[in-house]
Parts: C-alpha cells; structure tokens; sequence
C-alpha cells in the first residue's frame, strides 16, 4: 500500500491549493465605499467603477490631447484641482444642491467639442477643465459625505484624475498619424451621444 | 553561496491549482449599483440582435470607406449622435410613427448607395444618415429592460454601433482594389436586398 510520501507531485500540489483554495473565499462584501481596502483606495476604485465620472475624465482628456500640450498642461492641473476644491466644498457643505444629472452637461460639451476638433486656446480650455472638475468633484464630495465617509477618498478620486488625464492627454498629443486622430473624433462624439441618451434617462 | 530559490510549478499543476481554485470561490454578490453588469451587456447585444440594425450600420461604414475622406470620419461621428437624439426622443415618450418601415428602409437605401456607388454631396450624405440615425436610435431608446442601468446600457450600446461601423469601414478597406470595388458593390447590393425583406416584413 502506498503511503501519503509516494504520492504524485501534481496531487500534493493541487491538494494543497484546493486546501488554501477553500479556506480563502469568504462571502464579498465590497462595496463603492466598504471595499476594505480604507477611504483612499474606495477614492482610487469608485473612479473606475463610475462611468459617471470616469468618461468625463477620458473626455477631458481627448479634449485636451487634441488642443495640444500647452492646453494639456493647464488641464492636467486646472482639472485636478478644481476637482479637490469642489470636492472638499461638496464634502463640507454635505448636501447635493445640483442634481446628478447635471453631469450629462459636461458629456455634452465635452464630447461635442471633441468630435468637433474645436481649437480651443489654453485659457478656454482651462476654464472648461475647472467647470468639470468642480461640478464633478462636489458631486463626490457631497456624495461622501451624505455616505457618511472620510474626506480621504476625495485624495483618491483626484490621484486617478491627475494620473489618467495625464497619460490619456499624452497620448493623444502624441497621435501624428491623421486616423487616430479621427479615431479621437469619434470617441467624442460616442461620449457626446452617452450624454444626451443620459439627459433622457434623467428627464424620464 | 547557495542561492535560494522558489519551487517551480509545471504548467499543468499550475493548470490545475488555478481550476481548483476558480471552483471553490464563493459568488461575489457585491454591486456599487444594481444592474451595472447586466446593464452594458444588453447595451452591447442590442444593436447586434437585430439583422437590419446590423446591416445598416455595416453599410454606413461601407459607405463612408466608398466616399473617403471627409465622409469616412463624418459618417460615424454623425450617426451615434443623431441615434442618441432619436433615444433620447424614445426615452422622453415622444413617438415617431413607423420606426420599423424606417430601420428596414434605411438598409435598402444605404444598401443602394453601395451598391451604386452613389457618391453625393457631403451634406447630403450626412443628412441621410442622420435622418435614420434617429429611428434606430428611437427604437434602442424604448428598449431598455427594467431593473438595469440606463447609464451602462446607454454606453453598451453606442459602443457596439460604433463597432459595427468600425466593420463596414474596415470591410470597406478592399474598395482600393479593382475586385473590392466590385465585392464592395455586391455587398451593398446583398444589403439593399435584405433590406427590401425586412421592409416586407415590417408591412405585412
């Protein structure tokens, strides 16, 4: 009779695993700010789970990518922190005065004058990026707040808008072959049409 | 000096533990909001259910690749907005009389267009377009399942429009060669003829 030693590798090796496998899952409890993970990462990952605020991010972006490197600049900061100002106001403030379907404004113009290639000069296109960022950023922070979390998430939130505009906005700048740059039309004018169906759904 | 160093799992242990370890995992019953994931799903499998979507989206692309610059970039940014418009009329109630016999036409005469290699001005093009843009998007824009996300459903399904586009001007690539010219043409005919059926269908 063969003993426990004379066994396969391949069956100790998935026994162990089935053994690990079991004791590791457990009934998931994640939500947009109970992930486990603490405020500053519910902040990290509630960006990418809300199309709401992640496609005005991308939008902002293409934007930006299409009017060049002086307008990227102005809105990789302009849009951050105008994002941290209205949060941390929304936050203190704690009550959402403008309703969420309001955002679908920012889809709109943003997308529009996206598939438009609208030149844009970098003052113009600053003033856009702090009218999105604060119109989004008090909506998160009084969303916080009405949730009862800590302000840290904001810190969260404003780290994967510096991050993503910044490298979205790269990229896009750095499109030299006339395609891709349409191919950027095009992306706006799906957020364009995102944000009218949104207004619907809002009006409904 | 005897370095240390991990034990290797061969391929299919590797395999294996990963099987063992997808099969032991509880569901994960979080959600940030009810519907998202079902949401996108039907948004992207909608415009791909029905055939006379399909084709009339193929044939823009078709078209646009047929036209080539400016239509080809005008064509697609066009459609997806004017589809939210059309949306946004069936989210809001307002009616539009015949939307079937319009789906079913507008694959006929965009069909016809390839077909003929018909090659008017741009306005006209866009126009065109844009006036069946509106009756498929009416038609998704009344469609949403109840209990899902009209965000994600939205986005779901102007990215698979966009998509389909994508195909038709990509098919549309051959139209360099003499016989893609040629098979460009028979498709649009195929369209044209497939059109004129769902047109029966949506008389009778």
């Amino acid at each position: 009779m063969k003993g426990f030693a004379d066994m396969p590798r391949a069956v100790w090796v998935a026994t162990s695993a089935a053994l690990g496998g079991m004791a590791l899952p457990s009934p998931a409890v994640a939500h947009l700010v109970t992930t486990g993970l603490g405020p500053l990462y519910d902040g990290i990952s509630h960006v990418f789970l809300s199309p709401d605020d992640l496609l005005p991010i991308l939008a902002m972006s293409l934007l930006a990518g299409l009017n060049g490197p002086e307008a990227g600049r102005r809105t990789l900061f302009g849009l951050a922190i105008a994002w941290l100002a209205g949060g941390l106001a929304g936050f203190i403030f704690g009550r959402a005065l403008l309703p969420g379907t309001l955002t679908c404004i920012s889809f709109l113009v943003l997308g529009g004058l996206t598939a438009a290639d609208r030149r844009l000069s970098p003052t113009v296109m600053l003033v856009i990026a702090v009218a999105v960022g604060l119109l989004h950023g008090w909506l998160n922070g009084t969303g916080i707040a009405e949730a009862r979390r800590e302000a840290l998430g904001l810190a969260g939130i404003v780290s994967v808008v510096f991050v993503l505009s910044a490298l979205v906005s790269a990229f896009v700048i750095s499109l030299k072959i006339g395609w891709m740059r349409i191919a950027v039309r095009v992306a706006g004018s799906w957020v364009a049409a995102i944000g009218l169906l949104m207004l619907g759904w809002g009006l409904r | 000096m005897k370095r240390f160093s991990f034990p290797s799992l061969r391929g299919y242990e590797a395999a294996l533990t990963l099987l063992i370890l997808l099969a032991s995992a509880l569901p994960a019953c979080a959600h940030v909001q009810q519907g998202q994931a079902r949401g996108i799903l039907t948004g992207l499998s909608h415009p791909v259910s029905g055939l006379d979507h399909v084709l009339a989206m193929i044939a823009v692309g078709l078209w646009g690749a047929q036209l080539g610059a400016p239509a080809l970039w005008l064509l697609p940014v066009t459609f997806p907005m004017m589809m939210a418009f059309g949306g946004f009329m069936g989210l809001l109630g307002i009616p539009l009389p015949g939307v079937e016999i319009a789906i079913a036409l507008s694959a006929v005469l965009l069909g016809f267009m390839v077909a003929s290699e018909a090659k008017p001005s741009l306005l006209v093009a866009g126009a065109v377009v844009a006036f069946f843009a509106v009756f498929h998007g009416h038609a998704h824009g009344t469609e949403l399942p109840p209990g899902q996300s009209g965000l994600l459903y939205s986005i779901g399904f102007v990215i698979a429009t966009g998509c389909l586009h994508g195909v038709g001007i990509a098919i549309g690539a051959v139209h360099r060669w003499p016989v893609g010219r040629i098979l460009l043409r028979l498709s649009g005919a195929a369209v044209c003829i497939a059109g004129i059926g769902f047109l029966w269908s949506a008389v009778a």
